[in-house]
């Protein structure tokens, strides 16, 4: 029985296999229909396509977006470069074509075909550059005399222009070849070798934002290369544009106060953490880098003693000197070791074990309280009140504050600064804290750097009643048609561990900086604006990284640099600035002007942004909210 | 004990060797050939640094391939019966190992580096499915077709290895598999009732999950099953190998004489795109031919199913046969612009180390059916 029910199925299964047996045999005629159509019908027209191997791949490369400052006002642009290539397999003979091109090109034939004498990677049938950039008169030659030329083309690269030479170069950046390993990475899936990818700044952290699609062509060419039919074409999609939180009027402002000075300036507006000035000096020409820079300039560029390729703004690393007193008065006030009407004496000195600290002031400033104390940056004040509360609290409250770390601003290589603790010190020199090491560090000197814009984020976090906004530099970003892909909102990245009251008597301190009978930044005083700032001078030695100074630049690189960190105004401060001016001794002097100067013309016009950010007050109750203290 | 006294007496069954499938021997031999001489062509012919090796390491694959094959044919397939889950779970665990330790090339994992050489476990799992598959039906197939419940255990079978695939990612393969299941499904028949419900599902399926899909995703499907929308891609591998073949005309351009395959404007040429190498070399003489000894080798696989009086060897030498037939079907389609840009090798004449492996384990199990075909439990 079995073995019948089995026989019957077999016998079934053998109608299937017929049933299949014909699907396949169809499938099979299609194929060889197939293959009669392309190699019997279409034979000749394949056959000619295939003489020249005329069906070629280019590439489309798309615009990179531009780049402008918070008003709109263009910054970065690109220019069309005319690039001359060759299709080896269509210029034949080289040689004379070569020669044909240097009369019209005015170029010596010797350095075109100086491109050509790589045996490696060179393809007979994709086009190699011969010379970039060159002037509209010889593409016109050129345009004209293409009989001629066989094997020659002309293809337009849009390069990048800079439009405000050296202002906010820092910033902005500038491209560079993509090199091995960015191209291994992910950052980069679309990249070829060749292309130009930021290397620096904005360009770089927004790179995934500028760049666009590259689309590419299907086209056919005939025998001496030229492009007889474009078969199928994908656009290239342009990038996007990007509005940085610059104010390039107070930038170009801020550049040109640094004008001859190394140091760096940075202003913010304290209630959103918008970064409108961000200044390095020596600045650099990002043009310089656009048709690649010579090594001659690079080198020059990286050797110079003041820097110009760092970002001090984010990367100079400083001591802070005596505005980080105002860590330090938040400090013992908040921890109890003094109220705002504690007073110590000053005679000018303080002895300390069997050591002696000086307060700058040699007659000393007699009896002072903490405001008075920060009027006059009153050494001895601090060394008492650094004393009381040991390394590890005033470290806990600097750290808490910002410092110490980065601000995740985005631009790369932000430095972190140092904020040291006694464990830090045990562990990092295996010689532990000396309790008279807490004094220096109480009056910013000694282990204790900072950045400038770390200072900023910090003095806009007094003057917005604690409230430390992450300091951004993009505004929003647009596709080329204007359609907003990105718009940045404030972000609170921490509160001050500070009351309300610790911070009014801070504010009402260095209100007296600038408008006390005895402040130390009493130039600061602006009629008609309220100022509030903290000058330091810090001295030089002790410096993380244990930099030799040649002998010529001794003397000057041992002049202590000079700090200025300041908000205005007093009441509903817009803004938040802080200036450091390398080997520039005091910051009274060298600092607060360029503070004064950049809040003066910021506060003193106009302000159509102003209104859309509406009333102060109810954006910090509902960014209180957000922060859930 | 005594099975392996059974198997020891059949080694030298006389029968067995009189029954031993010469033709089939000599076809996988004469495709074998040609595909070692295309690959001789498209790796030396115009390159000015010819990559000899590839070709040597072709012979050397069809010769541990010709062992296995051998080894595949020495015991009895009813044999697979008992080992079908054992061979299936561990080609599932390769892929495993794929997605955890796998190379990536491409973009993508589906190498396993063994030592110095690499394996695909995508290629190897399809011999498995088939095998399980066969296994599965021979058991519950029925003239009136299989009902909804028996289904479910073979469809879950295919989708476990159809996702651990679609995660390397290799669509292609994945697709492979479901037709192979499904082809083999339809051999042994589904029930009208249950047919229809499948239908209906994927009918319904089919714009749900489209919806579902982000706008990327979509995109690669359409280019998928349409490689003239990505110009600068597909479309441009599909052109230049439609020219290459094209331009083959009548009677090629003879061995060696190929030009679309010098200086890259075939991608692949040595493993998907051989067939434009031959194409354009022989022509639509030669492509004919070679088209029709495929065809040759696919009714003989059928046949030896046809000769078959065993449920479980008719299932699983059609279900090998269909494997071929597909990838045969797909390859020349893709390349001559009919099929989506996949990359599915061309049987016996592509390069690639796993691929003639699980072609030759595939001939083993044929030729093992086919010699077997008379004999009786």
């Amino acid at each position: 029985m079995a073995e019948s029910k089995k026989t019957s199925e077999v016998n079934w299964f053998k109608q299937r296999l017929t049933l299949a047996m014909f699907f396949i045999m169809a499938a099979f005629a299609l194929l060889i229909a197939r293959s009669f159509y392309l190699q019997v019908i279409e034979r000749d027209e394949f056959s000619r396509l295939s003489e020249n191997n005329c069906i070629r791949l280019q590439s489309i490369d798309p615009p990179r977006g531009m780049i402008f400052d918070r008003e709109g006002t263009l910054l970065v642009e690109n220019r069309p470069s005319f690039d001359l290539n060759i299709v080896l397999k269509d210029a034949k003979p080289v040689r004379q074509t070569l020669e044909h091109l240097s009369v019209y090109a005015q170029v010596s034939a010797e350095e075109l075909s100086s491109k050509l004498e790589r045996k490696n990677g060179l393809s007979l049938y994709k086009p190699t550059l011969i010379k970039a950039d060159i002037g509209r008169d010889s593409l016109a030659a050129i345009e004209v005399r293409r009989f001629d030329l066989p094997g020659i083309e002309v293809n337009v690269r849009s390069l990048r222009h800079y439009l405000r030479r050296g202002t906010s170069a820092h910033i902005i950046g500038y491209l560079g070849e993509i090199n091995s390993e960015e191209l291994k990475g992910d950052a980069y899936p679309d990249a070829r070798s060749g292309d130009f990818v930021g290397k620096f700044g904005a360009e770089k952290s927004f790179d995934r934002y500028l760049r666009g699609k590259r689309g590419g062509q299907q086209v056919e060419v005939n025998a001496t290369g030229q492009v007889v039919r474009v078969l199928q074409t994908v656009d290239a999609q342009p990038g996007h544009n990007i509005y940085l939180t610059i104010d390039q009027a107070l930038q170009e402002k801020a550049q040109d106060l640094l004008e001859g000075i190394a140091g760096s300036v940075v202003a913010m507006d304290p209630n959103t953490g918008e970064i409108l000035v961000m200044v390095s000096s020596p600045s650099f020409d990002q043009n310089a880098f656009v048709s690649g820079l010579s090594r001659d300039h690079w080198r020059e560029l990286i050797t110079n003693p003041f820097r110009p390729m760092e970002n001090k703004a984010i990367q100079g690393e400083y001591p802070p000197g005596s505005t980080y007193k105002i860590i330090t008065a938040i400090a013992g006030l908040e921890e109890g070791v003094i109220d705002r009407h504690t007073t110590f004496f000053c005679p000018g000195f303080y002895r300390y074990g069997d050591r002696v600290f000086r307060c700058w002031k040699k007659g000393g400033h007699g009896t002072v309280d903490v405001e008075r104390a920060l009027e006059e940056s009153c050494d001895v004040f601090f060394y008492q009140v650094g004393q009381k509360l040991g390394v590890d609290r005033l470290a806990w409250h600097a750290k808490a504050s910002g410092l110490g770390e980065p601000t995740g601003i985005d631009l790369d290589h932000e430095a972190s600064g140092l904020i040291p603790t006694a464990a830090w010190k045990k562990n990092r020199t295996g010689v532990p804290w000396q309790r008279g090491e807490t004094l220096s560090i109480a009056i910013g000197q000694g282990y204790d750097l900072v950045t400038p814009l770390q200072m900023a984020v910090l003095t806009a976090a007094v003057a917005s009643n604690g409230i430390s906004y992450k300091p951004i530099i993009i505004r929003r970003i647009e596709t080329a048609e204007g359609k907003i892909v990105f718009e940045n909102k404030p972000k609170v990245a921490r509160k001050l561990p500070a009351s309300k009251q610790t911070l009014e008597i801070v504010r009402r301190g260095l209100w007296q900086v600038v408008n006390g009978d005895r402040g130390t930044a009493r130039v600061a005083k602006v009629k008609g604006i309220e100022i509030c700032g903290k000058t330091g001078t810090s001295q030089v030695v002790g410096r993380k990284k244990n930099e030799v100074a040649r002998d010529v630049e001794r003397a000057a690189h041992q002049k202590a640099h000079a700090w200025f960190v300041a908000y205005a105004p007093a009441e509903h401060p817009q803004i938040a600035v802080a200036v450091v001016v390398e080997n520039g001794e005091h910051g009274s002097s060298a600092s607060a002007p360029i503070a004064r100067e950049i809040i003066k013309s910021y506060l003193n016009r106009p302000h159509p942004s102003w209104h859309i950010k509406g009333n102060s007050e109810d954006h910090l109750v509902s960014s209180n909210a957000k922060f859930g203290t | 004990m005594q099975n392996s006294e059974h198997e020891t007496n059949l080694m030298i069954d006389r029968r067995l060797v009189q029954c031993f499938d010469w033709g089939m021997l000599g076809l996988t031999l004469l495709l074998a050939g040609v595909g070692v001489l295309t690959i001789y062509s498209a790796v030396t012919a115009g390159l000015p640094v010819p990559e000899r090796m590839v070709y040597i390491k072709q012979l050397v694959w069809f010769g541990v391939g010709f062992f296995l094959m051998i080894v595949t044919f020495l015991f009895d397939y009813k044999k697979l019966d008992q080992w079908a889950f054992a061979i299936y779970a561990g080609s599932i665990l390769l892929l495993v190992c794929v997605l955890i330790f796998g190379k990536h090339i491409g973009g993508a994992r589906r190498w396993l580096a063994l030592g110095p050489i690499s394996v695909q476990p995508s290629e190897m799992v399809k011999i498995a499915l088939i095998i399980i598959l066969s296994r599965q039906y021979a058991k519950t197939a029925t003239k009136k077709g299989l009902t909804l419940r028996e289904l479910i255990l073979p469809i879950l079978l295919t989708a476990v290895p159809f996702v651990l695939i679609v995660k390397q990612p290799d669509l292609g393969t994945a697709l492979l598999l479901v037709l192979i299941a499904g082809s083999i499904t339809l051999f042994v028949k589904i029930e009208r009732k249950s047919l229809l419900c499948i239908m209906g599902t994927g009918l319904i399926s089919v714009p749900l999950v489209w919806s579902l899909l982000k706008g990327y995703q979509k995109q690669r499907i359409l280019t998928f099953l349409d490689p003239e929308r990505d110009p600068l891609g597909a479309g441009y591998h599909i052109i230049q190998s439609k020219i290459a073949i094209g331009s083959g005309m009548i009677t090629g351009k003879g061995f060696l004489k190929g030009t679309q395959n010098t200086l890259s404007f075939l991608p692949e040429q040595h493993t998907d795109f051989i067939f434009s190498v031959f194409a354009e070399e022989w022509g639509f003489v030669g492509s004919a031919v070679l088209i029709l000894i495929l065809l040759v080798f696919i009714v003989w696989g059928l046949n030896i199913a046809y000769g078959c009086r065993d449920p479980f060897g008719i299932i699983l030498a059609f279900g090998i046969t269909t494997l071929i037939f597909w990838q045969v079907f797909i390859n020349i389609g893709m390349v001559m612009g009919l099929m989506p840009v996949v990359g599915i090798p061309l049987p016996f004449i592509s390069y690639g180390g796993s691929s003639i492996i699980t072609m030759m384990l595939g001939v083993g199990l044929l030729m093992n059916v086919s010699m077997r075909r008379f004999q009786l439990e």
